[in-house]
């Protein structure tokens, strides 16, 4: 006869079933390259929302006398542009208005694109073929075509800029939302759900968004990398952000006519864009692996 | 096999009427008066009268659409408002040089993301996958624009060995398929191909890791098949995704030339497009994304098609 004492069972491990989304949330922050980028991404945006706070020169003071001084001068770290304003002031403070072009159209995007989706995917039928179609005539445009060819339309500005990538991205969006939202419309516990007498609107919050939300957002994300490439492109054309304002886009083209006096500092605002959008694509990356509990 | 080609290029009629009306609108939707490049500040009212008329523009917008979809049919896109020349043949002789651009980077891109691809999915999580993997996220993860200039920074101007901007003296018309030309060809070419050749391998080795770790793959070893036979097997079922892919960046090189074309002074489409943008050439604007974006439905419709016919896993019914 046995019988479990107490201080067997006070000796057993405790598991506590964790959540999915603890579970994804342990699984990525144990990942060394999604970590380090995330505190990248963090720096970068905490200097640049923090730039007035740092002690910079002033972003906008030239200086004819200055002008493309070396990276390494006294003072002037990562020397100073065509017009001898202070490269590393203009490199944090162009931060602020590079992620907000590159990173506001996905989140616009997501807002609709999630939205079209979830209900084009959920009510299906005529509206689902609808609003599928219509998206499959922006398809028909590569990406970077489509968004010069709107921004040249509307003219140059940010505004314009931004309108013109949240189209460009609304249709990506819309798609895999479609897709994740058909995939679990079909699944037993919505058909539980809806025969329990929950309504339309309460199946969709609860059980549809929970749901599809995550691969959305990860896809999303990925995106982002694109956007702050394609929002830097358009500035750098001379479609987005108009002088003098510190856009690592907008001053690569105006360091362009540089690479022949100082070329390592006209190509440093590229290395920001570089930096931002690689590490959001490791970062979406590790979420996706950190997501598919699977393996 | 027909009815499902049929039925493919039925169903483009419809996104290339579609993609016409986008065109269409984009110049509508552009704030201030379409004539504003070729009037002089002080043109009378009558002179921008009779032009409105002359281009068409005083008429009603379905209108106006009606006939410059049926003008397109035959041809005719109009003359370009800055040169006067007729739209449609400077946009094919710029698309020329895109062509030869997006040829030239994709034969690069392709045979690196394939190469990659296939030694990162067949060596998983091996130093030579992490290796490939890193490249191909650097590929798609750069501004490209920016590598173009980093790229001319040190092989035209610190190295002083390829030219950097254009297409040799002469312009495009006297292009020639030598070395005196040929290299104003090789930077832009590097700098367009990184983009595919990181989507390709990033396709390719996801491909390559599915396809090994499914059962037949066990049963071909077990039967004691050569490992490169097994290997044959692996590329012949990963083809099809990968050309399918392949198609749809090839599009995105032609569409999406304007910022390298732009970095190197490339005489394509995209610096066509540029121009157009920033004179406000509105019916050069138009004409120069029509085609483009139907060149891009065309390849899709080509892709699709081919990937029907070469994968007998699609349904073709």
């Amino acid at each position: 006869m046995t019988v479990i004492t107490d201080t067997a069972l006070q000796a057993a491990p405790v598991t506590k079933a964790r959540g999915y989304w603890a579970t994804v949330g342990r699984r990525i922050s144990r990942d060394k390259v999604s970590m380090a980028c995330a505190v990248i991404l963090l720096l970068i945006l905490l200097a640049a929302i923090f730039a007035p706070y740092l002690g910079l020169a002033d972003p906008y003071q030239g200086s004819m006398i200055r002008r493309l001084r070396a990276i390494g001068t006294p003072n002037y770290p990562l020397g100073t542009d065509e017009l001898g304003r202070d490269m590393l002031a203009r490199l944090i403070y162009g931060g602020r208005l590079s992620l907000l072009i590159g990173i506001l159209p996905v989140i616009l995007a997501f807002i609709i694109g999630t939205s079209l989706g979830l209900v084009a995917g959920y009510v299906g039928g005529k509206l689902n073929t609808a609003i599928m179609r219509t998206i499959d005539v922006f398809y028909a445009f590569p990406s970077v075509l489509l968004a010069i060819a709107i921004s040249g339309a509307l003219g140059a500005g940010i505004v314009n800029s931004i309108v013109s990538l949240t189209i460009v991205f609304v249709p990506q969006i819309t798609r895999v939302a479609e897709s994740v939202t058909t995939g679990v419309r079909n699944m037993d516990y919505v058909e539980a759900a809806r025969a329990s007498g929950a309504d339309t609107f309460t199946i969709m919050r609860v059980h549809m968004l929970g749901n599809v939300l995550g691969s959305i957002f990860v896809y999303a994300t990925g995106l982002i990398s694109v956007s702050m490439i394609l929002a830097a492109g358009l500035s750098f054309l001379g479609l987005g952000t108009k002088p003098p304002e510190p856009e690592w886009g907008l001053m690569l083209n105006t360091l362009r006519t540089a690479i022949y006096v100082n070329p390592w500092v006209a190509a440093l605002p590229g290395v920001m864009i570089f930096a931002v959008s690689i590490c959001f694509n490791l970062l979406s990356d590790g979420m996706r692996s950190a997501m598919d509990i699977r393996n | 096999m027909f009815s499902y080609v049929a039925r493919r290029v039925v169903y483009a009629i419809p996104i290339i009427l579609s993609v016409a009306l986008v065109c269409f609108l984009l110049v509508h939707i552009t704030p201030g008066d379409p004539l504003v490049a070729v009037l002089p500040a002080d043109a009378s009212q009558e002179l921008a009268q009779q032009l409105r008329v002359a281009y068409g523009f005083d008429k009603p917008l379905p209108v106006q659409f009606g006939l410059w979809v049926w003008r397109a049919l035959h041809g005719d896109l109009g003359s370009s408002i800055a040169t006067g020349r007729p739209v449609l043949a400077e946009v094919l002789n710029a698309v020329r040089n895109t062509v030869m651009l997006a040829v030239f980077a994709a034969a690069i891109g392709f045979t690196l993301g394939l190469f990659f691809g296939l030694i990162a999915g067949y060596f998983r999580d091996t130093w030579v996958d992490k290796v490939a993997t890193s490249i191909a996220i650097a590929g798609v993860s750069v501004p490209h624009y920016w590598l173009g200039m980093v790229l001319v920074i040190i092989f035209s101007v610190q190295l002083n060995w390829l030219p950097a901007v254009g297409a040799g003296s002469g312009g495009s018309a006297a292009w020639a398929w030598d070395w005196e030309h040929m290299k104003y060809l090789i930077l832009p070419a590097v700098t367009t191909s990184v983009i595919p050749m990181g989507i390709v391998t990033r396709t390719v080795r996801a491909l390559t890791g599915d396809i090994l770790s499914q059962d037949f793959v066990e049963a071909l070893r077990a039967k004691g098949l050569q490992e490169f036979k097994v290997f044959r097997h692996v590329i012949k079922n990963a083809a099809p995704t990968a050309l399918a892919v392949m198609g749809l960046q090839l599009g995105y090189m032609l569409g999406g030339s304007i910022l390298i074309e732009t970095v190197f002074s490339w005489p394509g489409s995209g610096l066509l497009l540029n121009s157009a943008i920033f004179q406000r050439d509105l019916p050069l604007l138009q004409g120069t994304i029509l085609v483009l974006a139907l060149f891009f439905v065309f390849l899709n419709l080509l892709v699709d098609i081919a990937q029907a016919s070469i994968d007998p896993r699609i349904k073709r019914a």
